[in-house]
């Protein structure tokens, strides 16, 4: 009985111990990384955008365009030297969402699946996440266009 | 000052909402992208992310929900010029620059970078 009484309350302590130890809360965090890190990532595409209106003389589409494709250059470095993993285990979705997750989902692969081969490895693991991405964005924008061919709203 | 300011609150809030989506539902950061990038071109289409972009800027266009939205509008800006077949032809070309970058720069990556055992 008395031994039983002490197990209980060490196990109520571990309890404690875990509530009092566990983040406040997973969502609450993970947002908030997610939230900074993706605000920040945006916040360098709007800056290289600008400095290509200014400098280049870019009109706004492209120069928007050149702000994708120095985030995707800085992405594909970043996860060459393996710096883009580790920020993406801290942001999570901060890095997903924009243009960068697009871009290492690309890059990862197709370093990771070198050993299989150019074509076979490299050539066809750049498509692994990227290929339904294109499909369901080039599909989306086909419709869109027939549909506005046929409607004029 | 006030553009960066909306430029930081509204693509950090699209990701915290991915955060949220990931998360809370079993959608994997692959389901994501697909559902931001089908996501922003049906709003871009119903005239709904036009007026984010316009006030958010790159808080808009960099998350891929704008990814979606130039390609919905490329398509209806070249059904404008060339009838049906820019339903065909608009979306890509208007954002050649990005897929283009991320099939070469991702090549190049794996010609010169080795890949490393995932530490995890």
């Amino acid at each position: 009985m008395q031994q039983s009484g002490k197990k209980q309350a060490l196990i109520r302590e571990y309890a404690q111990l875990v509530r009092r130890l566990t983040p406040k809360s997973q969502l609450g965090l993970g947002c908030l990384r997610a939230f900074w890190v993706g605000g920040a990532i945006c916040l360098l595409g709007q800056w290289i955008a600008e400095a290509a209106q200014r400098w280049l003389s870019l009109p706004l589409s492209a120069a928007q365009t050149a702000a994708s494709i120095t985030l995707v250059f800085l992405t594909a470095l970043l996860t060459g030297i393996g710096v883009f993993d580790r920020i993406a285990r801290y942001a999570g979705a901060g890095t997903v969402v924009p243009i960068t997750g697009f871009a290492n989902a690309m890059v990862s692969p197709a370093m990771e699946f070198k050993p299989e081969g150019w074509v076979l490895g490299t050539g066809a693991r750049l498509f692994t996440i990227a290929g339904p991405v294109l499909v369901y964005g080039i599909a989306s924008s086909v419709i869109v266009g027939i549909l506005y061919y046929f409607i004029r709203w | 000052m006030l553009t960066y300011l909306k430029v930081f609150l509204v693509g950090g809030a699209l990701c915290a909402l991915g955060e949220v989506l990931i998360l809370k539902t079993k959608l994997t950061p692959a389901r994501i992208l697909v559902v931001y990038i089908t996501a922003g071109a049906a709003l871009s289409a119903l005239g709904l992310y036009g007026p984010l972009a316009r006030f958010a800027f790159a808080g808009a266009t960099v998350p891929l929900t704008g990814f979606g939205h130039a390609l919905a509008q490329g398509a209806i800006s070249a059904v404008q010029e060339t009838g049906l077949l820019g339903a065909f032809t608009g979306g890509l070309a208007a954002t050649a620059g990005g897929i283009a970058a991320a099939v070469f720069f991702g090549f190049l990556a794996a010609l010169l970078f080795r890949p490393r055992p995932k530490d995890f």
